[in-house]
């Protein structure tokens, strides 16, 4: 049901923003000419009336409606062809289909988000051999499946900051935090936790002992009702990370609602929209996220590039992604997308989505 | 005929009669509910055993919340599953409700609660009237026209919802408050269910057109031939359980504050589960609302017990589907010594 909330924020790379290169033997093949863009350097321009699709893991999901409108902006910047496709269910084999179609009424650009790693890989690969080139966003294929893989934030950024930002709300003093997260076999979750307890290894984190990991299927009620396991079972525990946005919603709504409200202290990865009456009424102090609508312009502006064969999806090359500034691609084909940004009372009012 | 009767009867466990068959079936309801109440004691005493703050206020008021949406939407269910029909359809009804709420709420935030309670239910009851309508034109099993209508139900949503998602902050703090706020230690969410149960089986229990669902469910035939309008009373059961789902989709809104196009997916089987585990015969004809209110109970519990037992969650749902194979044994095994005991009893008195 909601695994698709799970696996929202999947995640595997590593970033800094790259300094502004040329493309040179690629822009050199581009068919339109290079111009000189402020900065002095040279860079190609993304050919105009590209067929751009982007194919969500689900649509009606508020997660990729974010990040695929974000992807519209772009793509009208740059004056593409705009659309949006996909299942309503996020079973492995759904986008299959839609991807067959793609390829047959010739899409320049399939950027999708893969519901399985495996399942949609030969779709895409025939995709691919009529023509079409493939990016990947949020959740990676296997790299041969694709040209280029936009990823929002790697495992490690994701770990360090739930860290620090419990930390940070629970105070100096420390004690028992816990981890509410999807399901328990979800890779990209099982990789975060796995790092969040390398994190917490460190001397600075002395004071805070993992007592327990609990899983919410992203399901409101089943967060809930392991929000409340973990505090019945651990009366001493002072915090808890739930780096899925149905779990932090759950687990927010939860105890605001408890006799718990500000004596356990909650982050994770959450939406401001759904986190802002949590953020305000004090249960929670902050928490993070990327920016899903940044993510949908950058797979688009990469997407441009990728037809208008500004870059290969080989490691180095590099390209602008209008308001973002310039990408360098980094291994695997993969450019990430930024560090994640942590939601505070003091800042999100600044943003909807 | 008079086999007809004798068997109807025996279905009808709660039928107030003096008659000997009664009496034992009488037994039998008692039986079956008391083994609910049981099982659900002992989890209750371990847990407790294992550890005491599974007894603290706020716990126990998170186990009253906990069961009321699965309570109200499965005496809906129960009423229609006594008919030898099922409704498959009430997750997506409650989640079309509970989008609704949200959505109701966004357009006029200073609306008062009691008429986003009505608009709810009345969205409900409309599903409730289009399965009921479809069942009786078309002359199709329920299973088939409401596994149509879960699908349609949750497309309207889907196509309603558009991706976006409404979150605490856009509903009024009162509302949400609602979902929370407790009266007496009592939470009021947790009296809605109260009253639904005491309502839904006062009425089955004491109501002419109650006891006749009863007696569709043992044999549409034999309440077709004495003159029970079997069709207006089926369409009657689907409008309720339609209602009821509409109005757990209002209280969900009210409970969880954050609503997109999924709310209560494949919410659907839990609902049986709990009507089932809760002793009503899934051909109809016999239990309680009373039942399956317990047997949401007892599943909610069992969902936050198994987290403070430290049970693995894998074992979670293995756990859920094992008591429901226990629960339709215990069913099987009770019928077949009913039955036995009735023909005894017979053949002496004949």
């Amino acid at each position: 049901m909601r695994a698709a909330g799970t696996t929202r924020f999947r995640a595997a790379v590593m970033g800094t923003f790259a300094t502004v290169l040329l493309l040179g033997a690629t822009t050199a093949c581009a068919e339109e000419t290079p111009t000189t863009n402020p900065t002095g350097a040279t860079a190609g321009t993304i050919k105009e009336g590209l067929k751009i699709t982007f194919l969500p893991k689900q649509v009606n999901n508020p997660y990729f409606t974010t990040s695929d409108n974000g992807g519209k902006a772009a793509v009208e910047e740059f004056k593409g062809v705009y659309s949006e496709t996909g299942p309503s269910d996020t079973s492995p084999s759904a986008q299959v289909s839609y991807i067959n179609t793609l390829s047959q009424q010739g899409t320049d650009v399939i950027v999708v988000s893969a519901n399985d790693k495996d399942a949609i890989c030969g779709a895409l690969n025939e995709a691919r051999t009529a023509g079409a080139k493939v990016v990947t966003f949020d959740s990676d294929t296997k790299p041969e499946c694709r040209d280029l893989f936009i990823n929002q934030a790697t495992a490690d950024g994701i770990a360090k900051i739930q860290i620090k930002l419990i930390s940070e709300a629970i105070g100096a003093d420390g004690g028992e935090i816990a981890i509410l997260s999807a399901t328990a076999n979800a890779t990209n979750q099982n990789a975060w936790i796995e790092m969040m307890k390398t994190e917490l290894a460190k001397p600075e984190y002395a004071k805070l002992k993992l007592v327990a990991t609990v899983y919410g299927d992203d399901n409101d009620q089943k967060s809930f009702q392991e929000a409340q396991g973990l505090l019945s079972k651990y009366p001493n525990l002072k915090g808890i990370i739930s780096p899925t946005t149905v779990g932090v919603a759950a687990a927010g709504r939860y105890l605001s609602g408890s006799a718990y409200k500000g004596k356990v202290q909650l982050t994770g990865l959450g939406t401001p929209n759904q986190m802002r009456s949590y953020v305000k009424d004090g249960t929670v102090k902050s928490f993070a996220l990327w920016n899903p609508a940044d993510l949908g312009y950058l797979a688009a502006y990469a997407a441009g590039a990728l037809a208008s064969g500004l870059i290969s999806g080989k490691e180095g090359d590099k390209f602008k992604a209008g308001k973002l500034g310039e990408y360098t691609v980094g291994k695997d084909a993969t450019v990430l997308l930024g560090d994640p940004f942590t939601f505070t009372s003091a800042n999100i009012e600044q943003f909807n989505f | 005929m008079t086999r007809m009767t004798t068997r109807h009867e025996v279905d009808d466990a709660t039928l107030a009669s003096s008659s000997g068959a009664t009496s034992v079936a009488h037994r039998w309801f008692v039986a079956r509910e008391l083994g609910i109440v049981l099982a659900l004691s002992l989890l209750v005493v371990v847990t407790a055993a294992v550890n005491p703050r599974f007894l603290s206020a706020q716990s126990i008021k998170d186990l009253l919340l906990g069961f009321t949406i699965l309570a109200i939407v499965a005496v809906g269910q129960a009423v229609v599953i006594i008919t030898r029909n099922v409704d498959l359809s009430v997750g997506s009804v409650l989640g079309l409700s509970a989008f609704a709420t949200g959505s109701f709420f966004l357009a006029s935030p200073e609306a008062p609660i009691p008429l986003a309670l009505v608009v709810g239910t009345l969205l409900g009851a409309a599903c409730g009237i289009v399965n009921g309508a479809l069942i009786a034109a078309a002359r199709v099993p329920a299973l088939v026209v409401t596994l149509g209508t879960l699908y349609v139900f949750r497309g309207i949503d889907y196509t309603w919802a558009k991706g976006r998602q409404i979150n605490a902050a856009d509903m009024p703090a009162g509302f949400l408050r609602m979902g929370t706020a407790t009266v007496l230690g009592v939470p009021v969410l947790t009296l809605f269910a109260v009253a639904v149960v005491v309502a839904a089986g006062f009425y089955l229990r004491s109501y002419r057109s109650g006891r006749e669902l009863y007696a569709i469910g043992s044999d549409p035939d034999a309440a077709r031939l004495s003159g029970i309008p079997v069709g207006r009373r089926v369409f009657a059961a689907f409008v309720t359980s339609g209602a009821l789902a509409g109005l757990a989709g209002v209280l969900y809104a009210a409970r969880f504050g954050t609503l997109d196009a999924n709310a209560g997916l494949g919410s659907e089987l839990n609902v049986v589960a709990a009507v089932v585990v809760g002793g009503v015969a899934i051909f109809g004809g016999s239990g309680s609302v009373y039942g399956a209110a317990l047997g949401a109970v007892l599943l909610t519990t069992i969902g936050a017990a198994l987290p403070v037992l430290g049970v693995t969650p894998f074992w979670q749902g293995a756990a859920v589907g094992a008591l429901l194979l226990a629960a339709i044994g215990l069913d099987r095994a009770l019928a077949v010594r009913v039955a036995t005991r009735l023909r005894g009893r017979k053949a002496r008195g004949d």
